[in-house]
């Protein structure tokens, strides 16, 4: 079974003042979350589409997804309190209401990425079907620079540093079992998804994103992304 | 739903542009999947259009023969995943005599409307032509060439007079190629004559009955009706000849795109009682008409797929700029993209 898990867990802090979490924010007229959900209905493969969601957005965001997708594969479930946590009652999800398989994968994506595109879902879906983890990566156009205190501790090659985005995908088995190998501090702080098969020993497949595939996390995003969009005819 | 569609913005240089589509009660959405290259939208690539028109036109997405896969029928006639033909003409009004490719309020994608260089296509549901399970993909993707070829043949077949002894097709190109290859089967019992400047073209035009290089005719040749599908510079050539080898009260056929103007020889014209009649495009029941005879003519299939010229899998930008400059070095053929981008 093929999956698809929408992380629309976020509070919302780094966007100012504004009391809704990014996700619920309007872009082009509709929630940056439907967007987003809008693209992945559109992927025949998948045989569920989870939306993990805060405890106190649940309602909102069953209210949204029933005036604008009408998709019986999506549903909207309860997420943790963190990313992880977020990600892993998802899991939970899935193997509670369908059971699991050996080689069942999802495809974990932010909603507030709404500018996915067919390509990087099609592809993160072919790569996580032939390997344990997959994450969608740009080439860093800026030179990366490491350091702490103030001051610069290594400059790596361009050439070698990415960007990485979402969708990041797994074989579900492969995930659950690199999750429970973590110590509780690493799940507190790990804030990337592939770097939980990293550290369990896994390779993980590289797929190519999209610069415009950014996330959309503070007002000036916000600008730039309605600032991008055309209304169509 | 957020769209990627990608337009060419000025000659060789194509970018992407989010476009906020809503899905209206009459359409479709449809994943792009094989795409075929006209020598319209090379005219367009390479910035031969007139300035003006360029930049009237541009940015524009650029291809207007293409199949996709269905994603999504909100009215559930079609199946998700079914194959579909694109029909370029978005007709806007009925007209009891204006067949809907010359109606003036008609949309033509590719000519002023984003073609099918997009991420989806939202299509109105009269725009999609099923294409049958067994047709080859790379083929179908220019169905609209074929069905601009029945169009010019089903208006042959209205206006001429009963002399169909023999058909000249003027042009050894790919619209030439499928016009030659459905003449066969709308007008079985006919000789077919084909008149090009290349011999090596000529060549694969093995199921007509004569062909011609066009500076070695032979002056006393006469043919019942003619079709020209040379367009540009070899127009005026093609269209002096026709005038001289077809006989009195024949019918001439115009397909060509000419950016300049041509000088024809009115005199022989009148003298001949000819009738020259351009076609241009065509509309859906071109498109079925053409899958129809294709349907019941494996030959003709077998004949058309000898025209994929190359093919190639893009994904990026810089990929569909190497594909469109790839065909422009390329002899024979269509050039068809696989879609993934």
């Amino acid at each position: 079974m093929i999956y698809a898990q929408i992380l629309a867990g976020g509070k919302g802090t780094r966007m100012g003042n504004v009391k809704m979490p990014k996700q619920f924010l309007s872009l082009a007229d509709k929630p940056i979350l439907i967007h987003t959900v809008e693209k992945f209905v559109l992927e025949n493969r998948f045989d569920a589409i989870l939306v993990v969601c805060p405890s106190d957005w649940v309602s909102h965001t069953q209210t949204l997804i029933d005036r604008y997708i009408a998709d019986e594969r999506v549903k909207v479930v309860v997420g943790g309190s963190e990313r992880n946590e977020t990600l892993m009652k998802g899991i939970e999800y899935i193997q509670d209401n369908f059971g699991l398989n050996d080689d069942d994968i999802v495809v974990t994506h932010d909603a507030v990425r709404p500018f996915i595109t067919e390509r990087i879902i099609s592809d993160n879906i072919e790569a996580a079907l032939k390997n344990k983890a997959v994450d969608t990566v740009i080439p860093a156009i800026d030179t990366i620079v490491q350091g702490e205190n103030e001051e610069v501790e290594d400059i790596p090659v361009r050439d070698k540093m990415y960007q990485g985005q979402t969708p990041q995908s797994f074989n579900i088995k492969a995930l659950m079992s690199a999750y429970n190998q973590l110590t509780e501090d690493q799940k507190a702080i790990l804030s990337d998804s592939a770097k939980i098969c990293l550290l369990a020993g896994e390779k993980v497949k590289m797929v190519r994103g999209e610069s415009f595939n950014f996330k959309i996390t503070t007002p000036y995003d916000l600008k730039m992304a309605n600032a991008l969009v055309e209304i169509g005819e | 739903m957020l769209n990627q569609v990608y337009r060419l913005v000025s000659p060789r240089q194509i970018e992407t542009q989010t476009v906020n589509e809503n899905l209206g009660t009459d359409d479709i959405i449809v994943r792009p999947t094989y795409l075929s290259v006209c020598h319209a939208d090379q005219r367009y690539f390479t910035g031969q259009r007139p300035p003006q028109v360029l930049s009237k036109k541009l940015p524009m997405a650029l291809i207007h023969e293409a199949i996709g896969t269905v994603v999504r029928d909100p009215q559930g006639i079609f199946k998700v995943g079914d194959t579909v033909a694109m029909i370029p003409d978005t007709p806007f009004e009925k007209d009891p005599i204006i067949r809907e490719n010359y109606l003036p309020t008609t949309k033509f994608r590719s000519s002023g409307y984003d073609g099918f260089m997009q991420e989806y296509v939202y299509l109105r549901r009269d725009r999609a032509v099923k294409v049958p399970d067994d047709f080859n993909l790379e083929m179908s993707a220019f169905l609209e060439m074929v069905s601009v070829g029945v169009r010019a043949l089903m208006q042959l077949k209205e206006t001429m007079d009963a002399d169909d002894q023999s058909l000249g097709i003027w042009g050894d190109g790919n619209l030439g190629y499928i016009t030659a290859v459905l003449a066969k089967s709308i007008f079985p019992d006919t000789k077919l004559y084909i008149f090009g400047r290349h011999q090596e073209k000529l060549a694969y035009f093995s199921f007509a009955d004569e062909t011609y290089v066009v500076d070695s005719i032979p002056d006393d040749l006469t043919i019942s009706q003619a079709i020209e599908c040379t367009g540009g510079a070899g127009s005026a050539i093609a269209i002096d000849q026709i005038i001289n080898h077809i006989k009195p009260m024949g019918t001439a056929i115009l397909m060509g795109v000419t950016e300049e103007p041509v000088d024809i020889n009115t005199r022989d014209v009148l003298a001949k009682g000819l009738i020259l009649q351009g076609t241009s495009r065509s509309g859906r029941e071109d498109f079925e008409k053409a899958i129809e005879i294709l349907s019941a003519s494996p030959e003709a299939q077998s004949y058309l797929q000898n025209l994929i010229g190359i093919t190639k899998t893009v994904t990026t930008i810089p990929e569909i700029i190497d594909f469109f400059d790839m065909d422009l070095a390329n002899s024979w053929g269509k050039a068809v993209m696989h879609w993934k981008v």
